[in-house]
């Protein structure tokens, strides 16, 4: 059972509700924190780390003495990442995907594709939760590669929880992909549910069913509850603002800890989303 | 021409909210909503749309069955693995590089250009403003965002203005990096909370890394006064500047429901705040 967290606006509580969905999972639970480009899960459960692998694009390297500057590499990038000048090929890392094009195309076999580090993705544990997550580097511009290296660390435990990042571009579908069900963390703003009506369509298209938990639930207006009722799309957990709980979360201290009582509502959302995704 | 950003990092710490009370304390520019894959400016500003188009963002690799002799070139060089086994594609794994297109013995590979997003021109009670919806799941949102910021410096220069204010995505990534490359200053906008602080860090390290000036300010200041001075002492030990610190105000989501500029909705706490916060940026820019 992997469930994604998901939210297509920003701080609604997408990584509060995954640290609770997975501090409350009573047996074999794992979280992979797919928000590669501000992974935040750590700062709640404090995982010890056990180990750090580098995730690296294969990038292109010209031998300068067997290029005979004809062209061809940039002809063929389609992301403009070579470009060809008087007695040099230039090069822009962060417009490269790694596709390898240009190494296929050149007609000298004068460019070599060699890995370079984007970031890294890193394990261990926290209690009794298997702990992944990756983290790109400042100044580079893909997440994607480090999203499918995360979620190639899946471990075979009943429960899996998937933070994801805001938004709803292809970082986003990478972390949805392959889930079994995917949880929408929104607040009653227009904001909210603007953001929220692209995330359901994400969802739809790689048909994935969802539900909704409304955060802050008492603020703002009726606009979400209007659009989940007439769209039928289940909403899961109400929250209500709860300055505990803020404080709490201002210091990394998870919702659970800070308010025990929640502890039957999560159990029950699990409940409801297991049911919900098995039918 | 002038260009400032307005990033977070972390999402929801107040970036739109901000962005749009800037909109009506400034005159004589351009707004521009860079978060293409969530933009929400314009459900504030409400423009009234003049010009729109269509964002061609992507290719999508398409194998021709009849021609195709499954020798497996294309399989054995893409490396998204987006051609599957019976020799079809996978969109949402294709990059649309034509790698596998160059490989393929017998050009049975075509790349076909997809429609990934669309832009808009309109025009707010605060002046022109420009923006983007990027399709579901789809790639290639720096593109997008580099053609808002394109359109809006094209306004800017229609209608003689020289500011362009733009609302950027949350986060690090290509959108992000596309937002920041070139821009007079990006005003970060953080919360005092271990994730805020944490995120702040990340985006400054973004804008440090392509030449770009950041400024700093903690919104909803007052929730965690003990991190909000562990992120001054921050700014201080990295020589970056403290421009604003905004007070948290419910009156802020309020102001968000009525589809009203914070500044404008009333004149507590927080919008003193972020007029002097205004005034700061223009001072500095």
């Amino acid at each position: 059972m992997v469930v994604a967290v998901a939210s297509g606006k920003g701080g609604t509580g997408k990584t509060t509700i995954a640290v609770a969905l997975a501090q409350c999972a009573e047996e074999g639970v794992q979280i992979l924190d797919c928000d590669v480009e501000e992974p935040n899960v750590h700062l709640f459960l404090r995982p010890s780390l056990h180990s750090r692998e580098p995730v690296s694009l294969l990038m292109p390297e010209v031998d300068l003495d067997k290029c005979t500057l004809c062209g061809r590499c940039a002809e063929v990038c389609h992301y403009n990442a070579l470009a060809v000048i008087k007695e040099r090929v230039l090069f822009f890392p962060e417009l490269c995907h790694g596709c390898g094009a240009c190494s296929l195309a050149c007609p000298r076999e004068a460019i070599r594709e060699v890995p370079r580090e984007i970031g890294v993705v890193e394990e261990g544990r926290a209690d009794g939760i298997l702990f992944v997550h990756g983290r790109l580097h400042p100044g580079e511009a893909m997440p994607s590669p480090i999203i499918r290296q995360v979620k190639a660390k899946k471990a075979t435990v009943p429960r899996i929880v998937i933070d994801v990042s805001p938004g709803t571009a292809c970082p986003v579908a990478e972390a949805l992909k392959g889930t079994d069900f995917c949880l929408l963390v929104t607040e009653p703003t227009p904001f909210g549910l603007s953001d929220l009506r692209l995330a359901v369509e994400l969802a739809g298209e790689l048909g994935i069913p969802v539900g909704v938990v409304i955060n802050r639930a008492d603020l703002g207006d009726e606009g979400v509850e209007r659009f989940c009722q007439e769209h039928s799309f289940p909403i899961l957990l109400r929250l209500g603002f709860d300055r505990r709980i803020a404080e709490a979360y201002s210091r990394g201290i998870p919702l659970l800890p800070a308010a025990p009582e929640l502890g039957s509502d999560f159990r029950r959302l699990w409940e409801q989303i297991e049911g919900r995704a098995m039918g | 021409m002038k260009e400032l950003v307005v990033l977070s990092g972390k999402g929801g710490t107040g970036k739109t909210t901000l962005a749009a009370s800037f909109a009506a304390l400034g005159q004589g520019q351009v707004l521009a909503d860079c978060d293409v894959d969530a933009p929400d400016l314009w459900l504030v500003l409400q423009p009234k749309i003049q010009r729109k188009g269509d964002f061609v963002g992507a290719r999508v690799a398409q194998i021709d069955p009849e021609r195709c002799q499954q020798c497996g070139n294309c399989q054995e060089v893409c490396h998204f693995e987006a051609v599957t086994e019976l020799f079809t594609i996978d969109p949402l794994a294709c990059e649309g590089c034509g790698t596998c297109a160059l490989a393929c013995p017998v050009e049975a590979i075509t790349l076909l250009e997809v429609l990934t997003g669309r832009w808009f021109v309109g025009e707010t009670p605060y002046g022109p403003m420009v923006y983007a919806r990027l399709g579901a799941g789809q790639e290639n949102s720096g593109k997008l965002v580099t053609l808002v910021r394109q359109q809006a410096r094209e306004v800017a220069q229609e209608k003689g203005l020289d500011f362009v204010l733009i609302d950027g995505p949350p986060g690090i990534g290509c959108p992000v990096i596309a937002s920041v490359s070139g821009v007079n200053a990006a005003l970060v906008v953080t919360e005092p909370t271990l994730s805020g602080q944490h995120d702040l860090e990340r985006v400054v390290a973004v804008c440090h890394h392509f030449g770009v000036h950041p400024l700093i300010c903690v919104n909803k200041f007052d929730l965690n006064p003990t991190v909000t001075e562990e992120i001054t002492v921050y700014c201080r030990k990295n020589g970056l500047e403290m421009v604003g610190q905004v007070p948290f105000d419910p009156t802020a989501v309020e102001a968000v429901v009525k589809a009203v500029p914070l500044v404008e909705y009333d004149r507590g706490e927080a919008a003193s705040a972020i007029v002097a916060l205004w005034e700061r940026i223009k001072e500095i820019l």
